[in-house]
């Protein structure tokens, strides 16, 4: 519900009242610059009190990005945004927290904290930024970096079989999945609002790249040849058709899923699958969270939206069962419960 | 038949009571501890488990007990025991050791069978080869009266078996002279819900309370005598419930949340399992994935504007330091709770040592002052649990409260206090669109900076474990400001001397030698030197429960005595603190690591012998 409780403002705010005085000091060309140009745009449309803002990162490249946003801010410490921004939404459900991550931060070093706040649902935003390597250390393989790839930290090729983000969350039982790439500044903003309007964590992988240490990491999907062939838009209720001609789609066989050409072997648009990012059943969202090149294209935008309760929620509605129906109502009846005797 | 038995009077005595974990000698050692304080006796309880929930059955690894001293004054728990109540060989050969020459022993001699003396490692029966000679023996078939009585009142063969502890219980009533009426009610109130388990237990409890009536071996009966106390409102209370409900007092008085991120952990998962019960007052209890998230989302509690606190023991302090060093940084007031075991790694669970000292006043990367202060009895727990949060609040920065096993498991009896009375808390929350204030402005007497919460207009901010320049908060690198920082966090610690209690002398200010001892010991270190002071030794005690800062008073203290002994739990870690700090005094020292605490007779004799 923290969307509809977290007070709103009634002033007119715009990007200038959230971006720092701060020095921008990420790379010219880095992909973090078109991800706070656009999460800057979407704070004002969220529509919160600008001090209702908290922004809470680990270490890494990204997680320089509180000090880029004029908010609430708190730059931590390696792999522990997570539980940070635990402790700040539980102690105040009016402030809307926002975690700035990356794929080092919350996948290795941060990896449990991860899992255990997705699965217990605490409704905090978490951008995660994936440019598959570590960049801050110059260079070395993350868990998302693809295994054989030849980095500072594996000369020989990575021997590591690296993660799927999504399924990572999904896994999790995450109640909501998006993923974004870096320079579609306009569509960042789009699922950055659906993620601030979730109740519960919202994870946003957004494919991020890093021109010094990683350039090219997400080339096939964002090459200008490419991209409308590895580019899947998926949009709520329409159905999954890509490509430059328009004319790809998602389909699904006993095989799992499959891309079709739309008019080849009598498929018809009716054939394609349809999005819907509300299904319970996880087994969708899972595969779509799994597509990528060069067999499939990527999957972008909401892939999961689920409601579910959340551990914030819950633990404020025990707290006031408790202060409704618990017989010790301060610390001075807690003091004299049980037993007691006086010494006269 | 009745027989009149002759009544000692006694100031107090010392029971314990051992079995297999799960014969339920921690449920009697309570009832016992609990009606010794009902019939006005002073208490003080330690039990001793062992680390596994149910250790092999008969053997000496699987030996739990409890001991309680009760009487005039028994700020400890007692060296010795009076009376050693044990379920079965193996409990009485580990305990051996603890009975007083001529003290009582009561045991079963249905649990002396030949399978039950060789898991004992008992070459022969100790019972029949006069081995305990030196001792009152008692030792009927509890295990079949008890049983026997419960299967008369309808209870199957399992459950009946279970009651002995009971028909032990009621035994020792009966040689400690209590009514029974005082445990039949605690029955009553433990087994609410079944009265039919309560009224087996309390027929049970009779039988063995008569049957000890009738025996001749009971060559007396005691009469402790009740403690002279303040008046008052009383009850019996463990030092990590009192933790915990200094933490909730704290945040009651300072009208902050109490917010507790924790990971459970031996000896200290009370203090987290305690303040869950207590959601009608608001506290906010986060059980984390692991210590790290505990601290961590306690800091981003702090951040938020909650009295933070995290619970621990050594292993989970070792994950915390990282985190430590974080709320150093930034500047933010966490409570850190330590009950320390046996170190190191996993070291002895469920045993108490002193031996965290160094981690926490060092443990850290970088220059990390943090404040360090430590608890000395159960009921103490509650009162520096209390300091600790204000301290932390008013001084914007983490204390590291020093517990141990010992006083956290056990208990005592407790005045209780009123909230009202307690010191006032005044963190220095910044006020809304302050045109002044900056994430690092400081006071200038006290060099506290101030708490500026999300969610506040007119303060957003930033902070992080980056150094920040000073006032302003910038991320900044330059070296001249760094020096500054360094300084300013070390000297915000350092300056809080002045404002800390005097640290105060027991006995003459001005003696040939002072005793100096800190934390959980100070019970058995007061006692000792309370006996060698009426054996004439010239003897003074100075029992420090301030330790980062130490008082501003600590050198004008120590100036006056010829010779000092630092007695700790540990390898020497106060005294090697006392050298570094003060290094013009010259320094003897007792050290026991042994995960036991100290005797009242080692430490007499050590005292009387410094040379």
């Amino acid at each position: 519900m923290s969307y509809k409780t977290i007070e709103k403002t009634t002033e007119k705010l715009t990007k200038e009242d959230f971006a720092s005085d701060q020095m921008v000091k990420w790379c010219p060309g880095c992909g973090n610059h078109s991800i706070l140009a656009a999460v800057e745009n979407v704070f004002p449309q969220i529509g919160y009190k600008k001090e209702n803002f908290c922004v809470i990162s680990g270490i890494g490249c990204s997680s320089r990005f509180p000090y880029y946003m004029n908010t609430y801010g708190f730059h931590s410490i390696h792999g522990r945004a997570n539980p940070i921004a635990t402790g700040v939404r539980l102690v105040n459900r009016g402030l809307s927290v926002w975690v700035a991550t990356g794929d080092g931060d919350s996948l290795a070093i941060g990896g449990n904290h991860f899992i255990h706040v997705i699965r217990r649902n605490i409704d905090i935003n978490i951008m995660l930024f994936n440019n598959k390597i570590y960049g801050l250390t110059k260079g070395q393989y993350s868990p998302t970096t693809p295994m054989g790839q030849i980095t500072k930290s594996s000369p020989q090729g990575t021997i590591e079989h690296p993660f799927t983000v999504g399924e990572l969350v999904l896994g999790a039982q995450g109640t909501f999945f998006a993923r974004v790439i870096d320079n579609n500044p306009k569509h960042i903003s789009e699922v950055m609002l659906e993620a601030a309007k979730h109740d519960g964590t919202s994870v946003v992988e957004m494919l991020q790249n890093c021109v010094i240490f990683n350039d090219g990491a997400h080339k096939m999907i964002t090459d200008k040849e490419t991209r409308d062939d590895m580019q899947l838009y998926l949009k709520q209720g329409e159905p999954m058709i890509f490509g430059k001609e328009k004319n790809k789609g998602i389909i699904l066989t006993p095989q799992g899923l499959q891309v079709a050409t739309i008019g080849e072997n009598g498929i018809t648009e009716k054939d394609i699958l349809v999005h819907d990012m509300y299904a319970r059943n996880r087994g969708l969202h899972l595969m779509l969270a799994k597509m990528k090149p060069p067999y499939f294209p990527i999957a972008l935008g909401v892939i999961r939206s689920v409601e579910a309760e959340t551990y914030d929620q819950l633990l404020e509605n025990q707290i006031n069962e408790g202060k409704a129906n618990g017989k010790i109502k301060c610390v001075d009846d807690l003091l004299n419960s049980g037993d007691t005797w006086e010494i006269k | 038949m009745s027989t009149k038995k002759q009544i000692v009077e006694r100031d107090s005595v010392v029971v314990k009571f051992v079995g297999d974990s799960g014969d339920g000698m921690q449920l009697i050692g309570t009832l016992f501890s609990d009606t010794a304080a009902l019939e006005g006796n002073d208490i003080a309880t330690f039990p001793d488990y062992p680390a596994e929930i149910r250790a092999p059955h008969n053997t000496i690894a699987g030996v739990s007990g409890f001991q309680v001293h009760a009487g005039k004054e028994t700020r400890i728990i007692g060296d010795h025991c009076d009376v050693l109540v044990a379920m079965n060989p193996a409990s009485l050969k580990a305990n051996l050791k603890w009975i007083k020459m001529g003290g009582t022993i009561i045991t079963d001699c249905d649990a002396y069978d030949e399978k039950a003396l060789e898991k004992a490692g008992c070459e022969t029966n100790p019972l029949e080869d006069g081995s305990l000679s030196s001792y009152c023996v008692i030792s009927p078939a509890i295990s079949t009266m008890a049983k026997e009585t419960a299967m008369a009142l309808g209870m199957d063969v399992k459950n009946a078996a279970r009651t002995k502890n009971m028909f032990c219980l009621g035994m020792i009533y009966y040689i400690f002279d209590f009514d029974l009426d005082t445990p039949y009610k605690l029955l009553d109130k433990r087994f609410a819900k079944k009265p039919e388990v309560a009224d087996v237990n309390k027929k049970v409890m009779l039988a063995g309370y008569n049957f000890a009536e009738t025996l001749e071996v009971v060559e007396s009966r005691y009469h402790v005598s009740t403690v002279d106390l303040p008046k008052g409102q009383y009850r019996n209370i463990t030092g990590n419930i009192a933790t915990a409900w200094g933490l909730l007092a704290a945040a009651e008085r300072s009208g902050r949340q109490l917010f507790l991120g924790s990971y459970p952990i031996t000896p200290a998962t009370d203090i987290l399992v305690e303040l869950a019960k207590h959601k009608s007052l608001g506290a906010k209890v986060f059980q984390a994935e692991d210590e790290i998230a505990g601290i961590c989302s306690a800091i981003g509690a702090s951040f938020a504007g909650a009295l933070a606190c995290t619970s621990t023991s050594g292993p989970g302090l070792s994950l915390k330091t990282e985190a430590l060093g974080l709320a150093v940084m930034t500047e933010l007031p966490i409570v850190v709770v330590d009950v320390q075991r046996g170190g190191p790694s996993t070291g002895l669970p469920t045993k108490s040592e002193q031996s965290d000292l160094n981690m926490a006043l060092f443990g850290r990367n970088g220059e990390a002052p943090a404040i360090v202060i430590a608890a000395s009895s159960p009921s103490d727990c509650f009162y520096q649990a209390f300091n600790a949060a204000k301290l932390a609040m008013e001084n914007m920065t983490p204390v590291i409260l020093l517990s141990d096993g010992y006083i956290g498991q056990g208990s005592e009896l407790f005045r209780i206090p009123k909230v009202a009375d307690l010191p006032a808390i005044n963190p220095p929350i910044a006020k809304a669109n302050d045109p002044d204030y900056q994430p690092y402005r400081r006071d200038p007497e006290t060099l506290v900076r101030q708490w500026a919460i999300p969610g506040t207009e007119g303060l957003r901010h930033r902070i992080g474990g980056l150094e920040k320049t000073d006032i302003f908060g910038a991320v900044s690198t330059d070296p001249l400001n760094h020096a500054k920082m360094v300084q300013n966090r070390a000297e915000k610690v350092k300056r809080l001397a002045n404002r800390i209690p005097k640290q105060e002398v027991f006995g003459e200010e001005e003696n040939d030698l002072l005793v100096v001892s800190w934390g959980g010991t100070k019970g058995q270190v007061q006692t000792a030197v309370k006996e060698a002071r009426k054996n004439g030794v010239k003897v003074s005690h100075a029992h420090f429960t301030n330790i980062m800062p130490l008082p501003a008073n600590t050198a004008d203290v120590f100036k006056k005595f010829k010779k000092i002994l630092v007695c700790e739990l540990n390898s020497g870690q106060f005294v090697n603190y006392l050298r570094m700090t003060y290094p013009e005094f010259q320094y003897q020292q007792y050290n026991k690591i042994q995960g036991l605490p100290f005797t009242v007779a080692e430490l007499v004799e050590v005292i009387s012998n410094v040379k």
